[in-house]
């Protein structure tokens, strides 16, 4: 085990502010990279699949005379 | 093959003839890109001797960049790039036809003017000389690589921003050894290897751009 | 290690997949998207959860099991980060690279989209290296920015991925866009050797004695190990990452096709 305690931990010796500045803006990086791409992922299926509804309905709709 | 490439030489400085006010404006341009730089740094001998040659190339290369859109887009509108690309004639020849014009006009001018502006910098006279050497190595690779990025944004909107997002990282190496040159000079360290790898710069832009930018040209055109 | 029969099988149902895929043997059987939609979707939690776990475990080392350092304290720390993101942010360029000469020689679409689904995350470890470096440089160096070779290059790097996708983005023909990107990708590519050269040319002749971002603490094993442990960790979530991207690509390019059609059938 490196540190003594949590403080020391947090402190980083003097760099915290360095050390985590890194860590933080990557795990927001990686955060951020992760739920834009399932989202644009999701949004492509929602996107289709209500198009599909709209062209089923409206043949159905045709057939109904 | 000779004579297609001179005959695509010949109709562009022709063409180029007719609008020369654009040949002045990218001139005035560099000109004024240059003379940007003291006016925002002062005017201390000492900072502007040793700015000089990244100053001056730096403007060099952003008056190329310019200008460069004006390769293929006069072409493109007429429909001649058309008719170009349809020609049995090798489309790098032409390419390389339509650079070398295009250099002739602009980055030539800019190697011929350069000693003024290095002169205002207070530049030492032999620095001027590998100035005027490196410019002259280093402007046909600029027009070379410029045709690729010419080629790929044709027609597009924003191309001219885009051009440069695209062609500045390219031109990197040359701007490296080209002002490398000038300030190796200027510290009396001698600019035979920057100015060698210049030319190899050069050679490799030649080597490489005709083909890049014929094939961006059939892209751009399908 | 004694391996069980289970892992055996486990491996040898895995190298089967692989196999089959890009790569193996049958070249161009998941070349078209309609069969590397599936392949890819199964893919994804093979290198989700293990990018996970090697992500916790490259943590741990780096901070409970690495020692300080004697020279640059605890702020070299950051090298687990720094590092593993400029190795990626290089090999996914050459990845990039890659599929673009592969879809201009075969003229498969696909390619075209792995590159696309490519270039953001390589563009992010770019920037993370940059962002890194940066916080690190000020500690070490003094200055928040050095233009020391590696890290201008990186810089240059970026510019390339955002070249690339500002092109891509600009074109409204796919088509256009696919094959436009690819010369632009293959270009630098070709180029990025020539930068990097220029580059530290250009940096030991004004810099003399460099500061140098490779002049780490002595690598001792175990700080290599941590950094390799991260670079594995950082090298599966791009592989995920890409392939869940890959999939929206495809679905968005591909949403006229029959098969298209067919896969929403037989959703829910």
């Amino acid at each position: 085990m490196n540190w003594a305690s949590w403080g020391d931990f947090w402190n980083m010796g003097g760099y915290g502010l360095y050390v985590w500045g890194s860590y933080a803006v990557t795990l927001v990086c990686v955060f951020a990279e992760v739920v834009s791409v399932r989202r644009q992922f999701s949004g492509q299926m929602v996107r289709l699949l209500r198009v599909r509804r709209a062209t089923v309905r409206g043949a159905g709709n045709e057939t109904e005379t | 093959m000779l004579n297609i490439l001179l005959a695509v030489i010949r109709r562009d400085l022709l063409l180029a003839w007719r609008r020369r006010t654009d040949v002045f404006t990218t001139l005035v341009f560099f000109v004024i890109v240059a003379s940007l730089f003291p006016l925002g740094v002062g005017p201390e001998a000492n900072l502007l001797r040793t700015m000089a040659p990244g100053v001056l190339w730096v403007s060099a290369l952003l008056a190329t960049l310019l200008s460069v859109t004006r390769l293929f887009a006069a072409d493109y509108a007429d429909g001649t790039l058309e008719q170009m690309l349809l020609s049995t004639e090798p489309l790098p020849l032409i390419v390389l036809g339509k650079v070398s014009a295009y250099w002739l006009v602009t980055g030539l001018p800019l190697v011929l003017l350069a000693p003024l502006l290095g002169v205002q910098f207070d530049l030492p006279q032999g620095a001027i000389g590998v100035l005027s050497l490196s410019l002259a190595l280093g402007t046909p690779a600029l027009s070379l690589l410029g045709g690729i990025g010419a080629a790929l944004t044709l027609g597009l909107r924003g191309g001219g921003v885009l051009l440069a997002l695209l062609i500045l990282p390219l031109y990197v190496p040359i701007l490296i050894f080209g002002a490398g040159a000038v300030g190796a000079d200027a510290a009396g360290l001698g600019a035979g290897a920057h100015l060698l790898l210049l030319g190899a710069s050069f050679l490799s832009a030649l080597a490489i751009s005709p083909w890049a930018t014929a094939a961006a040209l059939r892209i751009a055109m399908e | 290690m004694p391996q069980t029969d289970s892992m055996n099988s486990s491996v040898k149902a895995v190298s089967d997949k692989l196999s089959a895929a890009p790569g193996g043997i049958n070249w161009f059987k998941y070349a078209s998207p309609q069969t590397f939609y599936p392949l890819a979707g199964r893919l994804i939690p093979l290198f989700a959860w293990p990018a996970l776990l090697l992500f916790a475990v490259g943590l741990y080392v780096s901070f409970f099991v690495a020692p300080t350092d004697a020279t640059q304290g605890d702020s070299y720390r950051i090298i687990f980060i720094h590092v593993p993101a400029a190795w990626m942010s290089m090999i996914i360029y050459l990845a990039m690279a890659f599929w673009c000469a592969l879809g201009m020689i075969f003229n498969t679409r696909l390619s075209f989209m792995m590159s696309q689904a490519l270039a953001p995350t390589g563009a992010i470890w770019t920037f993370l290296a940059l962002w890194t470096g940066a916080l690190w440089g000020k500690p070490t160096w003094g200055a928040w920015w050095v233009w020391d070779a590696r890290l201008t290059s990186e810089l240059i790097l970026l510019f390339l991925y955002l070249g690339y996708m500002a092109l891509v983005a600009a074109m409204d023909d796919p088509r256009r866009a696919d094959r436009a990107g690819a010369v632009v990708a293959i270009v630098g590519a070709i180029n990025v050797p020539i930068i990097y050269f220029s580059v530290k040319w250009w940096n030991t002749l004004h810099q003399g004695a460099s500061v140098s971002m490779t002049s780490a603490p002595k690598m001792a094993s175990i700080m290599l190990m941590g950094m390799l442990i991260m670079a594995l960790a950082a090298w599966a979530y791009s592989i995920a990452v890409v392939l869940v991207r890959v999939r929206a690509i495809m679905l968005e390019r591909e949403r006229n096709t029959d098969w298209v059609a067919q896969m929403l059938e037989n959703r829910p």
